[in-house]
């Protein structure tokens, strides 16, 4: 049986603005390595929500979490950063950018914060990502001298430069045309299969959830299937 | 925690910023441009007139007071012991005001390390007299070469020349004001009248002007023997002896010390013009405050704007926070880019101060009352400058605190579901 990336026990959150409302509720799940897994479900339905707390961004919540085999609960802002810098590649809706840096910079940031290489060994990799992802003509260009499928795939780049045990996107494929959501989803499951990496997807497109390993399937704040 | 990173990312903050980041750096550049030039030009005044004062006073001075015996019958009195005493009946014993083994004493005195050198005087009131009046007056008898080493004396001597009182005897140089009521010029004699009753010519060889109408109206120079002689007294007679020290801050120490020594009366610069001292004191603290309040003022500006860059910046905080870098590292870079404006408007405050003082400096500025002065006095005194670099360093890292805090506590999440 291959190793569980990440793991969810009972996890529970409540909004209390306006009122108390329960968004997540007894949320019990795990991916594995090399699983591609999609989640699906009504808007408003919590999707998001969960995500931030599986990134560790959201620490206001019940229930424990797990990345890697260790607890995440109660874990202080500085170590949640750091496993976040570390073992976590995240990619938006929207291309979230620094417009300071070029785009290959923009892909060197987190290793460069992460220090595990030196500086020419996190430029020659990153290179390597936009060369993969087809984007090595436009690495000294600025972020918003791109495209919205560009600036996806940069977003991608960015996401892999510290060989995360999983990378989690919030629909980032919801403002691509087909052609260019189709090849993000090519290049995902690139990844699955040539580098056995765990991946999370939310989607609105139902083609893209079919063609995943597993899909988990969200309505009001529960997984139902 | 990597610093590099967190100053390379301060700078492209401030480049993608670039024109608000200047004006926030200029507010700091001109608040320790006026903060250096104010305090130059404060106490380069403030020197200037101290100066008047205590380049021409003895950093010590050795004298003899008038005064009542310290041994009083009744304190000798067993009796009376512990009782307070009120009597004192013996009345200044005649010691005069020669200060006894003076030529030994200013033998020791030369010997000491601290002593640049020594000049001893006679000091006489006298009168002149003019016409059928009598002006009250005081004769200084010098030693020209040691008196002009420590005192430069030539300074304010506006005719002729102070070595003139060594070439020939009974020659006297007089303070302007008493020669323009004496209605006497160089070559002129004039007559004095001792207050043991003594009557002395003698010819005037010059005319001095120190700035002070109440010294210049009662002043004047001989040479120590030409005093000596017309008080009647022998080459011996001294009645002050002047130190001046390598350290002025060291006079109240040495006083002390040499008062114990040479069982003498000693008073030092500081204590003889301590009226001086509090008039600088308070220019001091008026120029420091005044300065210290631009540089407030730019602190603010400095934290108007980083809040303001700080809700541009929310999206690039937002991505950093999701990204990896924590809550601290954040607040870092912040702090950098605030101190990095402080820095650099800082380093052009001190230049343009540093110009500023100079433009000042060369601005001609010329009282009869000021033979020596020419230009407007500044003081270029490098503690300002540390003051104002440091000063400018913490206002805008208190400034930069602030928005850095809020910065650091910004949630990813929401900026993220905002969108
Ligand atoms: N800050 C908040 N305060 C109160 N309620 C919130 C807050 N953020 C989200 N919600 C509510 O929580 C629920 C879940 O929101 P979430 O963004 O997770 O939905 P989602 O499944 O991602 O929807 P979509 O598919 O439209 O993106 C929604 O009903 C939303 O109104
Ligand atoms: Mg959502």
């Amino acid at each position: 049986m291959s190793k569980k990336v990440l793991e969810t026990i009972n996890i529970n959150k409540y909004f209390y603005d306006p009122v108390k409302f329960r968004v997540l509720s007894d949320i019990t799940m795990s991916i594995n390595e090399g699983e591609f897994v999609s989640v699906v479900g009504k808007s408003g339905c919590g999707k998001s929500t969960l995500l931030y707390i599986l990134s560790t961004m959201d620490t206001d919540y019940e229930g424990e979490l797990f990345i890697n085999g260790k607890s995440l609960t109660k874990k202080t802002d500085k170590d949640l950063a750091v496993i976040r810098n570390e073992h976590i590649g995240f990619v938006f809706q929207f291309h979230y950018l620094l417009s300071e840096y070029n785009v290959l910079r923009n892909v060197m940031l987190p290793g460069i914060k992460l220090a595990k290489y030196s500086m020419p060994e996190i430029e020659h990799r990153a290179m390597e990502h936009l060369r993969t992802l087809d984007m090595a003509e436009q690495a000294l260009k600025s972020p918003n001298q791109l495209s919205g499928g560009q600036k996806q795939r940069v977003a991608i780049a960015r996401a892999l430069i510290n060989d995360p045990i999983i990378i989690m996107g919030d629909e980032p494929t919801g403002n691509l045309d087909k052609k260019n959501s189709d090849m993000v989803f090519e290049i995902f499951n690139n990844l699955v299969k040539e580098r056995n990496q765990a991946l999370l997807i939310v989607t609105h497109d139902p083609d893209f959830a079919a063609r995943t390993h597993r899909t988990i399937e969200m309505a009001d704040g529960r997984i139902i299937s | 925690m990597n610093f590099t990173l967190i100053i390379n990312i301060a700078v492209n903050l401030i480049r993608a910023r670039l024109k608000q980041s200047i004006i926030a750096a200029v507010g700091v550049t001109f608040g320790i441009a006026m903060f250096i030039t104010l305090l130059g030009f404060m106490n380069g005044l403030n020197n200037l007139l101290d100066g008047l004062m205590l380049n021409r006073t003895p950093h010590v001075r050795l004298y003899n007071e008038v005064k009542p015996s310290a041994d009083q019958p009744v304190l000798i009195s067993k009796d009376y012991k512990n009782n307070t005493n009120f009597i004192e009946s013996v009345k200044p014993k005649d010691r005069g005001r020669e200060i006894y083994n003076s030529k030994a004493i200013i033998n020791i005195l030369k010997q000491d390390k601290r002593v640049i050198d020594v000049a001893p005087k006679v000091t006489a009131p006298v009168f002149f007299n003019t016409g059928s009046i009598e002006i009250t007056g005081v004769v200084n008898g010098i030693d020209v070469p040691a008196e002009e080493h420590l005192f430069k004396v030539s300074d304010y001597i506006i005719e002729g020349n102070v070595f003139d009182l060594n070439n020939e005897n009974n020659t006297i140089i007089i303070g302007k004001g008493l020669a323009e009521k004496m209605l006497v010029k160089i070559g002129d004699v004039i007559k004095i009248t001792t207050i043991k009753g003594g009557l002395v010519s003698l010819k005037v060889v010059g005319i001095m002007q120190i700035g002070i109408a109440e010294i210049d109206n009662t002043m004047s120079y001989t040479s120590l023997r030409t005093a000596q002689m017309l008080l009647g007294e022998s080459a011996s007679y001294i009645t002050d002896i002047q130190v001046k020290l390598t350290d002025v801050l060291m006079a109240p120490e040495v006083a002390k010390e040499y008062q114990a020594k040479f069982k003498i009366d000693v008073i030092d610069a500081q204590t003889a013009n301590s009226q001086f001292e509090t008039g600088s004191k308070v220019r001091s603290i008026i120029s420091y405050a005044v300065g210290i309040t631009l540089l407030i003022v730019a602190g603010f500006g400095i934290y108007n704007i980083l809040n303001m860059m700080i809700y541009e910046k929310m999206d690039s905080i937002a991505i950093l926070k999701a990204t990896g870098f924590s809550g601290n590292d954040v607040k870092w870079v912040f702090i950098s880019l605030s101190l990095i404006i402080g820095i650099v408007g800082g380093l052009f405050g001190l230049l343009f101060g540093f110009g500023l003082s100079h433009i000042i400096d060369i601005i001609p500025f010329e009282t009869a009352s000021l033979p020596t002065i020419k230009t407007y006095p500044i003081d270029y005194k490098i503690t300002y400058y540390v003051i104002g670099l440091t000063f400018a360093v913490c206002t805008t890292a208190i400034a930069g605190l602030f928005p850095a805090l809020k910065a650091s506590k910004i949630d990813p999440v929401e900026i993220i579901r905002g969108k």
